[in-house]
């Protein structure tokens, strides 16, 4: 509308008549009144209320269980060990013990904690190169110079993988067994599966090379292994050839640093093919051979084994149920008072 | 002085000689060619680059930009910087271009304008930029001047200069006359001139002309200027004295002062204190690394060895986190700023409410820096004579013998309301009858018509009595040419009664009386002026017959009358009451018959006094005194000073909105007055309307003290002076007199002689304190150097923003001065329209500019700025509750290209339609309740108070939006046991809640949510779940894997439902106490927005039905006033009697005769402040575009 404007003429300079240059366009003016204000507040207690019953019921169906092994059991010696850098090439196995009183049903998760470890360090978190992890063989020899001062072993080979990030890789092992009444059965995990599909698949590769017959040893030679690691990034796991160099699921759930600084990373999955797992976890005794290789006595921290089923709403966190309901009462309790102002001042 | 900036002058005189360009070119003058453009194509990048980086906030981020480049403090990556300044600064530097390309078209278009020069004794065609000075060039009628030159010969006897509706007599030199048209002679012409060095005082020239061994003086009436426009002659010469950036034109456009909102000096002031808040924050996260790198840093240093002790560290890290913070003073928010700005100036200039049909002229806003300050008014001060009024006299009504003609009856008696479509009377008996006057009594033509003796001698007095120049360009074509628009209106009305004056010489005056050609001899023209108060003309009939015929103030002539007039008088006084009350302008018509013999004897007299040497004025008074004498009355005429459409009500509007109107006029007394009441600025139920007018500085104070004594009798005698400091570093002194309250409504009239006295430095706070309690003042007689100094006054100790409304050249500087200056488009030039912020054509049109477009802007940019300090406090917050959880490293919370994009796309285009579409009430409310104006002028809606709650606000918000992401993911996993506390899926959690809830936060600020603002809304999400979805994809990561580590992030955590009902919670906790805030608000202490926008929800459907503005109540015209008040204005100087009778413009008459009398002004006229635009010349330098 409004274009037909002459050129020329005595209302040549008239403005066009459009809605928008008039400012008329057509609007809605919502206004905050009691008629919309006060069933939207009830409206939202009420949801508010319902979501927390909700989650708190399928929250309390999960079933969580956390050892902290720092210097637990047996770990006792294996703490005192690491105390000393030293002795970080000595194995040390220990064993802690916890029963399971109620059956674990459904797919049960095997994970480590970390406590007051620093993942989200600016630093640290730089201290990686996704180019060398891809498999980009120019990285795989060159890394950025972001790893410093994890670039470089003593014997100036490029390490693989290069940075800080990767150098400190949680190195215990776990076994975890059940104890029956008749027998002493590991649990079996597994342990692949562990990853964003996304990681093991896009971002982690191993260098790609045009002979496939070379082994992935032989791909990685000129590389040094990081620093505190005690086998090389090919050789992470020894069952597993195909777990192995940077596609290593350990190394890649590592290396999605944790947001916050106590975490928990997933170690296995159980394995529910096979009997008394089938259900889950029984209820009754195990017990978690550790092979007790990360220091954290330095940072005070604190390293813990966690068992947890799951639910739609992903692990036992109680906090959003009962925020929900806190907030859904607030709601609740907010939406009377206007109510009751609304009834004094304005009616 | 206010009004010329002085420069300083590089030359201390300037010599050239005519015809000689090589000496001429030696001083090195500068040449005619005009440049205003700033860049060329080379020195466009450097230069403007140069000039950008000159802003602070620029400047600021090139900083930010330096210390990312260093790697140990770098927290962010360059691109997070540098995307948002290559955006801004190309941005400007656009604008720039675009704006310097029209510089450049313009300067060509102007350079190569053609003028004929003479050179090697031929006239030759050339360029504009081509002149030199010395040259002698030709112009012709119509054209503009190219230069500043000397007039050498103009052709025919005279010569007028017209800035658009002035005209103004230049004339050669006698010696220079001489040398005609004829090239010869001009190309032999060797004259030196020796003149003052280029400045910009456009009433002023001093030089000397050498010619021959003479010398010859050379001042302003032998000058034309550059701009003007030639008029009423066939050709002119002349010779040019200054060229190009030398001319009195472009030194006058030198740079005006940059104005500046008071919102951007409030930002400016935000913005320090933003800094000093970054700094702090900045420095605690410092401390907190320190201690933090103390305690468990240095421990975990087997991890993340870092060679740096903790003191270092710390230092380090607060660079980084000025880097990461500094999103509080996001660069965006000055361009948006700007934005934001020019799209509202847009819509003024848009606006067909604003565009005056009649002479094709939309408003125009000419500045787009202040938009938001046309919503905070306080003070508007107001031209009169073509901002209020249309500088179109009308002959309304007269009084004839007692008898008032000019008003309809009905058969009851009772008035009747005229309008556009009442009948008029039908004027065509009359052939020479002006069709555009329009009368409606019948009565006054019948007894015209009838023979009626008086109301014949009344029109011939009307016919005779002037000192209008007729021309005639076809026959029977009449048009007059009056210095007044009254003597315009009172001649062109005895023309269409039947009484035509058709030409006149020195000596005769001719009219068509009824129809038959009469000539009366014209033997003494006593002119006008401001002591006198009235003219006269002594004409001898055909019959021989001797008569005086005076016109002029109703008290002057009463005093003058035969005592047998005593009983007209009185009905005439009584007429003339009724004719000042409706505010219009009277007169008094009065003749005397005069016997032949005295007449001889005055002449003889007159004659001697004319030529006397010394004490010529009195002798001349006395003897005008001595024959207007006894004279006859025959009634009055009553001319209506046209309001322009719509004045009274919008001043009544305005005056709802609390915004205090001061009108300072150039015209006299008594016709500011009645202009005052005719637009019901002065009304009659007034507690009092004080008039000052003294002539002492004693005088003057007591006046004003009495006056404010008697508005608060118990008032302190002190004014309250609040004193404070502010601006940037609060260098600023200011110094705020406090309103005081006043019982009932006074008005206060002062004199431009007493406002001399009352603005020296130890009165202007009387002056202040009793005006500003006055709820109109009129300030009349008025210099342009006094407009501005009460505008300046007011601005100093009001603290309050003024508007400044004129339209002529007077008005300059006080638009100028004032913080905004609108310029009225109307027949008075540009003079003003160029130096104002924003112009239109009708005065009415200010209460649109204000009451909406203002209140608009203001309320826009006031939400933006709130909005916009909200959004970016709460992003950056949440980066400081981070700092605690990772070791204070400064690490980022969201992912670095959500940081990038965060102001530049994501929330960018929504608040960007917010601030361009919001309206809370619509116009018809707006003018409804002009009320809704007055939050804008005591800066409700953004100020430092505001600034503190939304900081508060951002805070509650920050946490909301960090601690609970944090809580609700702390230890928890993906449905399939998976990773989802990772530091890249909490950060996609942390922006996304963020994002939502500051888009959810935009809806609840927005009130008029039309399809633009939804789709930017909506648009702006989409476009973030597009982008975040794009940016981690495999693709991206793939083909730049260290810009885009996040790969995958956004399918693995968005398809978790804890995930979004972690953001459904944040979003309710922002949100919820928000709605309940405001609702309790609107509820308990509702602002008159609140009223007005919930009868406007309510009764919309009223609302439609009439959508038209019901026709504000006009006040009724005839209101008897209980006190006498004369209601004679004439805007009269001195009159051009003395021209009339000399022929000087009388283009017909072959050679002129010297003038039977002439005379002289008198010097007691002189010394009144000569400021009638109808005349005066120094006030009105002619310039036009």
């Amino acid at each position: 509308m409004g274009k037909v404007k002459a050129n020329a003429g005595p209302l040549a300079r008239r403005p066009d008549n459009s809605a928008f240059k008039q400012q008329r366009l057509p609007a809605w003016s919502p206004m905050l009144t009691a008629q919309t204000v006060l069933p939207f507040f009830y409206g939202m207690a009420t949801v508010c209320v319902l979501l927390g019953v909700w989650l708190l019921v399928t929250v309390q169906n999960t079933h969580e269980l956390k050892v902290d092994y720092t210097h637990a059991g047996s770990c006792d010696k294996c703490f005192e060990k690491r105390k000393d850098r030293a002795n970080a090439n000595q194995s040390c196995n220990c064993t802690v013990v916890f029963n399971i009183e109620n059956t674990f049903k459904g797919d049960v998760f095997f994970y480590y904690g970390l406590i007051n470890f620093h993942q989200n360090l600016r630093q640290y978190m730089d201290s990686r190169d996704d180019g060398q992890m891809i498999g980009r063989n120019k990285n795989l020899k060159n890394p950025s110079s972001y790893c410093e001062p994890f670039m470089k072993d003593k014997n100036g080979l490029p390490i693989a993988p290069c940075g800080a990030v990767a150098n400190s890789m949680f190195n215990d092992s776990f076994t975890l067994v059940y104890h029956s009444a008749a027998s002493r059965q590991v649990v079996p995990l597994f342990r692949k599966g562990i990853t964003w599909y996304t990681d093991k698949n896009v971002k982690f590769r191993n260098p790609q090379v045009e002979n496939k017959t070379l082994t992935l040893a032989q791909v990685f030679e000129g590389t040094g292994q990081p620093l505190y690691w005690q086998k090389p990034v090919y050789d992470l796991d020894p069952w597993d050839r195909n777990n192995n160099g940077f596609i290593n699921e350990d190394l890649i759930v590592w290396m999605r640093e944790a947001a916050f600084p106590n975490f928990k990373k997933l170690y296995g999955v159980l394995n529910r093919a096979i009997e008394p797992f089938t259900e889950g976890l029984p209820a009754g005794n195990y017990s978690v051979d550790i092979s007790y290789n990360f220091p954290v006595e330095y940072f005070q921290g604190r390293k813990e084994v966690v068992l947890s089923t799951v639910s739609w709403f992903g692990g036992q966190n109680n906090f959003l149920p009962i925020a929900y309901l806190v907030t859904g009462c607030l709601i609740l309790l907010l939406a009377v008072i206007l109510t009751a102002v609304w009834w004094k001042f304005a009616l | 002085s206010l009004n010329y900036v002085v420069f300083p002058p590089t030359e201390k005189e300037r010599h050239l000689r005519a015809n000689d360009r090589e000496l001429n070119l030696s001083y090195k003058y500068a040449d005619n060619a005009i440049k205003t453009s700033k860049y060329n194509i080379f020195t466009f990048l450097p230069l403007n680059l140069f000039e950008q980086f000159q802003r602070l906030a620029n400047a600021y981020f090139l900083f930010l930009l330096c210390l990312q480049s260093i790697p140990e403090v770098s927290s962010l990556p360059w691109y997070t910087t540098v995307v948002p300044l290559v955006l801004v600064l190309s941005m400007t530097m656009a604008k720039d271009s675009s704006d310097d390309m029209n510089r450049h078209r313009c300067d060509k278009q102007v350079n190569n304008r053609k003028v004929e020069i003479l050179i090697g004794g031929e006239l030759q065609s050339e360029k504009w930029m081509d002149v030199q000075v010395g040259d002698i060039i030709k112009l012709e009628n119509n054209q503009f001047v190219t230069v500043r030159m000397e007039v050498i010969k103009v052709s025919a006897e005279g010569d007028k200069v017209k800035g658009e509706t002035n005209l103004k007599v230049k004339q050669a030199l006698t010696v220079t006359g001489k040398l005609e048209d004829s090239i010869e002679k001009l190309a032999n012409f060797n004259g030196e001139v020796r003149c003052e060095p280029p400045n910009n005082r456009l009433d002023k020239f001093t030089g000397t002309l050498t010619l021959n061994g003479e010398t010859y003086s050379l001042d302003n009436e032998r000058i034309l200027l550059r701009g003007c426009t030639l008029r009423n002659t066939q050709w002119c010469f002349g010779l040019v004295v200054f060229g190009g950036p030398d001319t009195k034109l472009m030194q006058n456009c030198g740079r005006t002062t940059f104005k500046r909102t008071s919102i951007d000096r409030l930002m400016n002031v935000l913005v320090l204190n933003i800094f000093g808040f970054l700094m702090i924050m900045c420095l605690i996260l410092a401390i907190g690394n320190g201690i933090w790198e103390y305690q468990e840093g240095s421990k975990f240093a087997a991890f993340l060895p870092k060679g740096v002790n903790a003191p270092f560290s710390a230092f380090l890290t607060f660079w980084s986190y000025v880097i990461i913070l500094n999103t509080v003073v996001p660069i965006s928010l000055y361009i948006s700023v700007e934005i934001i700005r020019l799209g509202n100036s847009f819509y003024i200039n848009w606006d067909r409410k604003m565009y005056y049909p009649k002479s094709d002229t939309p408003a125009e806003a000419r500045t787009t820096t202040l938009n938001e300050e046309l919503g905070q008014i306080k003070y508007i001060f107001s031209d009169k004579t073509g901002t209020l009024t249309q500088n179109i006299m009308t002959f309304n009504k007269c009084s004839i013998n007692g008898k008032s003609y000019g008003e309809l009856l009905d058969f009851s008696g009772q008035r009747v309301e005229i309008n556009e479509k009442t009948e008029k009377v039908d004027f065509s008996w009359n052939n020479l009858a002006d069709p555009k006057f329009c009368f409606h009594d019948n009565s006054l033509v019948e007894e015209v018509r009838e023979g009626n003796p008086e109301v014949q001698a009344f029109f011939r007095l009307l016919a005779l009595c002037h000192t209008v120049m007729p021309e005639e360009k076809k026959e029977g074509e009449l048009y007059y040419q009056a210095q007044s628009p009254d003597e315009g209106a009172l001649v062109t009305a005895a023309r269409n009664f039947g009484f035509v004056f058709r030409s006149r010489t020195p000596e005769r005056i001719t009219v068509v009386e009824m129809g038959e050609l009469v000539t009366y001899e014209l033997l003494a023209v006593l002119d006008f002026n401001n002591v006198r108060k009235r003219m006269s003309v002594i004409v001898r009939s055909p019959e021989g017959k001797l008569t005086l015929y005076c016109k002029g103030a109703d008290t002057i002539i009463f005093e003058r009358l035969n005592p047998s007039c005593s009983n007209l008088t009185e009905v005439t006084t009584e007429h003339l009451n009724e004719f000042a009350g409706e505010g219009l302008r009277t007169l008094a018509l009065a003749y005397k018959d005069i016997d032949p013999e005295y007449m001889e004897d005055w002449k003889l007299r007159h004659h001697e006094a004319n030529t006397a040497m010394d004490e010529r004025e009195e002798k001349l008074d006395a003897l005008y005194e001595e024959i207007e004498k006894g004279l006859q009355l025959l009634g009055s005429t009553a001319v209506e000073d046209k309001l322009q459409d719509g004045v009274p009500q919008t001043i009544e509007q305005l005056s709802k909105a609390d915004i205090k109107i001061w009108v300072l006029t150039g015209d006299k007394q008594e016709t500011a007055e009645n202009i005052g009441y005719s637009c019901n600025m002065l009304r009659d139920e007034m507690n009092e309307v004080f008039i000052v007018s003294a002539n002492t500085a004693e005088e003057v104070r007591k006046e004003l003290q009495t006056a404010r004594r008697k508005m608060t009798p118990d008032g302190t005698e002190e004014p309250t002076v609040k004193k404070s400091r502010s601006g940037l570093f609060c260098l600023l002194k200011t110094e705020t007199v406090a309103d005081e309250p006043v019982n009932g409504e006074y008005a206060m009239v002062i004199n431009g002689h007493s406002l001399a006295f009352a603005l020296e430095k130890d009165m202007e706070m009387e002056l202040l304190r009793t005006a500003c309690m006055c709820q109109t003042v009129i300030c009349c007689r008025v210099t342009p150097l006094q407009k501005a100094q009460v505008v300046e006054l007011v601005k100093k100790y009001k603290q309050a923003v003024t508007l400044a409304v004129g339209d002529g050249a007077n008005d300059v500087s006080m638009i100028k001065a004032a913080h905004i200056g609108v310029g009225i488009s109307g027949q008075e030039g540009m003079q003003a329209v160029l130096s104002s912020d924003y112009s239109f054509a009708q005065f009415r049109y200010l209460q649109r500019l204000l009451l909406v477009h203002g209140r608009w802007s203001y309320l826009r940019m006031c939400k933006f700025l709130r909005y916009f300090f909200y959004k970016n406090f709460t992003f950056t917050f949440v980066h400081f509750w981070y700092g605690f959880f990772c070791g204070f490293s400064a690490q980022t919370v969201y992912d670095e290209w959500f940081i990038t994009l965060y102001n530049l796309v994501y929330t960018a285009l929504p608040v960007l339609s917010l601030s361009l579409l919001d309206q809370d009430v619509n116009d018809w409310w707006s003018f409804q309740y002009p009320q809704l104006y007055t939050p804008g002028q005591l800066n409700q809606y953004f100020s430092k108070r505001a600034f503190v709650y939304t900081v508060l606000h951002s805070g509650y918000s920050s946490l909301v939006l960090f601690f609970i992401p944090w809580a609700a993911m702390y230890d928890t996993v993906r449905d399939d046991g998976k990773e989802i506390v990772d530091y890249q899926s909490f950060a996609l959690l942390a922006q996304t809640c963020l994002l939502i809830a500051v888009s959810i936060q935009l809806g609840l600020d927005t009130h008029y949510w039309t399809a633009v603002n939804q789709f930017f809304l909506w648009g702006s999400l989409s476009v973030y779940f597009a982008v975040i979805f794009t940016m981690y994809s495999n693709g991206m990561f793939l083909t730049l894997i260290s810009s885009f580590p996040f790969i995958g992030t956004a399918r693995n955590s968005l398809n978790q439902p804890n995930v979004w009902l972690t953001m459904l919670l944040t979003s309710i906790l922002c949100v919820l106490p928000v709605v309940a805030y405001r609702f309790l608000r609107i509820l308990l202490w509702p602002t008159i927005n609140d009223k007005v926008r919930g009868r406007g929800s309510t009764h919309l459907s009223l609302v439609r039905q009439d959508k038209v503005l019901p026709p504000a109540p006009r006040r009724v015209q005839a209101r008897r006033t209980s006190t006498r008040r004369s209601g004679y204005a004439f805007s009269h100087a001195q009159g051009y009697g003395d021209l009339v009778t000399s022929g000087k413009f009388l283009r017909r008459t072959p050679k002129s005769r010297p003038a039977l009398f002439s005379q002289t002004d008198s010097p007691l006229a002189q010394t009144q402040p000569q400021s009638y635009r109808t005349i005066s010349e120094w006030e009105e330098p002619p310039l036009s575009p």
